[in-house]
């Protein structure tokens, strides 16, 4: 099915504000737009801690729009995914882009916010992985508190 | 959320409502997602309380493509009355396919004008969640899953903005309504069961209202 590589954020560089120019570089190497296979892409939480908001859903919009799947070693916070459902939003276009699928384990709210000391302080819990994938490529088969079963298709 | 950032906001809630003097209008916020009931709820509400519908309803996902508001619905309970606002908001979802809407028999200009007019509206209601309302109901099909990964991140992100919320579990009409699988789903909020569309269980709606945004 795929050819997953390595996490673009494992180069050292830090994010920061040339996170577009990384993806963009290393699409241009290594993306299969033939419909030969399927990309992943796998972001550490280190790569993302070094960027805003904006830039962690430019980072995996990009992404999606090329046809590849993100897998996010840390998730989003609330306030983020908030947003990355405002911009796919804004970016869906009839016949080219229909939005996102995506998948976070575990899944419940509980497990993501950790418990009462974690919320009183403020600490985020970090235990999540998100999938996401452009919604005409990645379907989810199954999903409960253990398990993210999903299919992805070629192009 | 953070200690601070949930102060800041309590702090700034509790300045807004001093400041604005007399009884507190509270804006609700009705979200969930496509076909669970909102508008069918909108309505009863604001039928009950002022005469007035709030818009079309219709099985067609996204029938409510625009945020609708309906202003100064009084609420009396118990010898008390509560003054809301209630928006009600498009459903939402992550993805959006024109092709969905032609098995309901629409022209594909029609199809295509809805997909865009829904994706609008999503995402102002998702920039509404964050800065523009007091409260919210989360408004689900009892009939289908709620543990969707749009279900987890909407409430999810209300609890963030430390917003009041009630879950209600709508169409409790249907012979595959389970309650206790929404129970189950989000077990740290009160789940009221009810049915919009028959007016089922309607005065503990106004009842839990009452009390949350009151």
């Amino acid at each position: 099915m795929s050819e997953a590589h390595d996490d673009p954020g494992t180069d050292g560089d830090g994010g920061g504000n040339d996170a577009d120019t990384d993806v963009d570089a290393e699409n241009d190497g290594g993306n299969t737009g033939d419909g030969s296979g399927v990309q992943i892409d796998m972001i550490s939480g280190e790569r993302m801690d070094g960027l805003t908001s904006m830039e962690k859903i430019r980072l995996i919009l990009d992404g999606v729009h090329e046809g590849n799947i993100v897998i996010l070693e840390e998730g989003l916070d609330p306030d983020e995914e908030s947003k990355l459902i405002e911009v796919t939003m804004t970016e869906i276009s009839p016949d080219e882009f229909t939005g996102i699928e995506i998948e976070t384990y575990p899944g419940t709210e509980q497990q993501q916010t950790g418990g009462f000391f974690d919320r009183l302080f403020g600490r985020e819990s970090r235990t999540k992985l998100t999938v996401i994938g452009p919604a005409n490529r990645l379907e989810t088969l199954h999903k409960d508190e253990t398990l993210i079963s999903t299919l992805v298709t070629r192009r | 959320m953070g200690l601070l950032t949930g102060l800041r906001n309590s702090i700034a809630r509790m300045t807004s409502s001093l400041f604005a003097g007399g009884e507190q209008q509270r804006r609700i916020g009705i979200y969930g997602p496509p076909n669970a009931g909102k508008t069918t709820l909108a309505n009863r509400i604001a039928r009950d309380w002022t005469g007035d519908a709030v818009g079309p309803e219709s099985h067609i996902p996204h029938e409510t493509r625009r945020a609708r508001r309906k202003e100064d619905i009084e609420i009396e309970r118990n010898g008390k009355s509560v003054s809301i606002d209630i928006v009600d908001t498009p459903g939402v979802a992550t993805k959006v396919d024109y092709t969905e809407f032609l098995e309901h028999d629409m022209e594909e200009d029609d199809a295509v004008r809805r997909s865009r007019e829904a994706t609008e509206g999503v995402a102002e209601a998702m920039h509404w969640l964050r800065e523009d309302v007091d409260g919210v109901i989360y408004v689900l099909d009892a009939a289908e899953d709620p543990f969707t990964q749009v279900n987890t991140m909407l409430v999810g992100i209300i609890e963030s903005q430390d917003l009041p919320v009630l879950i209600f579990a709508n169409k409790i009409d249907l012979d595959e309504a389970s309650v206790q699988r929404i129970n189950n789903a989000f077990p740290q909020h009160e789940t009221v069961p009810l049915s919009a569309l028959e007016g089922d269980n309607m005065d503990e709606v106004y009842d839990k209202i009452a009390e949350y945004f009151g």
